[in-house]
């Protein structure tokens, strides 16, 4: 019988070595496996590289795993956010180091990744300071640069409901980066509000094929989708950050 | 004497020109405004690029999900006939040509087109660019929506973007508060001046040479 499923977050990461390359799916907090992160701060690995999209929000996961000083490296499209306060510290005191990747670049290095593709010519960043230093090649007239894939050592993923043999569904914009991450990792840990059985789950609508998913954990309905005090990243104001990463001087 | 337009008339002078059945991306910032001068009665698609086609306005308090934003972070809705889809699935839909229209702040826009919106290259600056260059290559028609003059006067509409660039040659139409130009072969034409603008006076306060005469 094949059971996927483990007891605790705890468990879950219990293997992540210091040194490990880790992706963290979510945009914002839209997806982000805030049980897994804060079981990944409780069992401590040192030297680790992220790769997200982001940098953190706030205090709480992604944020609360920079803030312990065991990140390495970040990989990520857009750091600065009005609440980054814990990486623009850490990147300020040169204590993090940063690999900036256009976010299309980013979702599809990972995809190849798990898709077993050596390298692609992809036209985002051509001509900007993103792609200097790349190999470039004109096809059919369009120049392109070269982007080579990224995997990981663990995926750490957010999903709605799972069933033991892994397969996933994830819920509204939260699936964002779960299902390229989920294959692009040598051991996909997954964290749902609810486990249910084999069979339930309808095979049309299964979005991370059970094969892409080493460990389920069931965390229980993530309170902060329900009591108003966060809603992950948002700005009720309505004042995002403007799409530049700065102001004009 | 020159006159300006408001934020929300250049939404709406924007809005105006996008076709029903058109799939469009609206940047974070400014470009969000649009939305609200879309006409309920045509079906315009709103793509967010964090997975979401058919996106609906914000929702009320009471309806508030941390699990359905937008690019920007915000809360928002899905309407009837959305779909989500995840990351590579969504720029995929920009970089292979699918999306109709973008709009896109900017810092700088050169007569050749290229754009320049994520960063000003300062020393000390943490950069970031999230899917700025992804879209800015990606759509059909990339159109800008900006003031023309930056707070100190200076034109953002520029012979070559002295700013980091963003994408070469993505640029279709720039709307700012004073006009609407087109980017052409010929460099920037104005399509249309907003109050007492006058091709020479456009000419004047962005030091360019300016296609198109004006009615």
């Amino acid at each position: 019988m094949i059971d996927k499923t483990v007891p605790d977050a705890a468990s879950a990461v219990a293997d992540i070595p210091d040194g490990a390359t880790v992706m963290i799916g979510g945009f914002g907090r839209a997806g982000q496996p805030v049980e897994l992160i804060d079981a990944l701060i409780a069992h401590g690995a040192r030297d680790l590289t992220i790769i997200n999209n982001n940098a953190g929000n706030g205090d709480t996961g992604l944020a609360a795993l920079l803030a312990t000083g065991g990140v390495r490296k970040i990989v990520c499209s857009f750091p600065r956010q009005s609440d980054s306060w814990v990486f623009d510290r850490l990147y300020r005191e040169g204590r993090i180091e940063l690999e900036l990747v256009p976010q299309g670049n980013l979702a599809e290095r990972i995809r190849a990744a798990g898709a077993g593709i050596g390298a692609f010519f992809c036209p985002t960043g051509v001509g900007t300071p993103l792609a200097e230093g790349k190999e470039t090649r004109t096809i059919d007239g369009r120049q392109y640069v070269l982007e080579f894939p990224l995997q990981a050592d663990y995926a750490l993923i957010s999903g709605h409901r799972a069933d033991r043999w892994g397969n996933v569904v994830y819920r509204k914009t939260a699936r964002n980066f779960g299902p390229v991450m989920a294959s692009a990792a040598r051991s996909t840990i997954v964290q749902v509000d609810q486990l249910v059985p084999l069979g339930a789950l309808d095979p049309e609508s299964v979005i991370t094929p059970g094969i892409f998913v080493d460990r389920v954990v069931a965390v229980g309905e993530r309170p902060w989708l329900r009591d108003g005090a966060f809603v992950g990243g948002v700005d009720l104001e309505g004042r995002p950050d403007a799409d530049a990463g700065e102001e004009i001087p | 004497m020159t006159t300006r337009i408001t934020r929300d008339e250049l939404a709406r002078r924007i809005a105006a020109d996008i076709p029903e059945g058109s799939y469009v991306n609206l940047g974070i910032g400014a470009p969000t405004l649009v939305a609200d001068f879309l006409p309920d009665d045509l079906e315009i698609i709103l793509h967010t690029e964090n997975g979401l086609l058919g996106m609906g306005p914000k929702p009320d308090q009471a309806n508030l999900d941390p699990d359905l934003i937008n690019a920007g972070k915000e809360p928002v809705t899905e309407l009837p006939g959305a779909a989500f889809f995840h990351h590579a699935d969504s720029f995929g839909m920009m970089r292979g040509g699918h999306l109709d229209v973008c709009v896109l702040g900017a810092f700088q826009v050169s007569q050749t087109g290229d754009l320049a919106n994520w960063s000003t290259g300062r020393p000390g600056a943490i950069p970031a660019v999230g899917g700025a260059m992804d879209l800015a290559i990606g759509a059909k028609d990339v159109y800008v929506m900006t003031d023309l003059l930056t707070k100190q006067g200076d034109s953002k509409l520029v012979e070559a973007c002295t700013y980091p660039l963003t994408g070469v040659g993505c640029v279709t139409r720039v709307y700012t508060d004073h006009a609407v130009f087109d980017v052409t072969p010929d460099g920037f034409r104005v399509r249309e001046a907003f109050g007492d603008n006058t091709v020479e006076e456009l000419e004047r306060l962005t030091g360019l040479h300016l296609g198109g005469s004006l009615a």
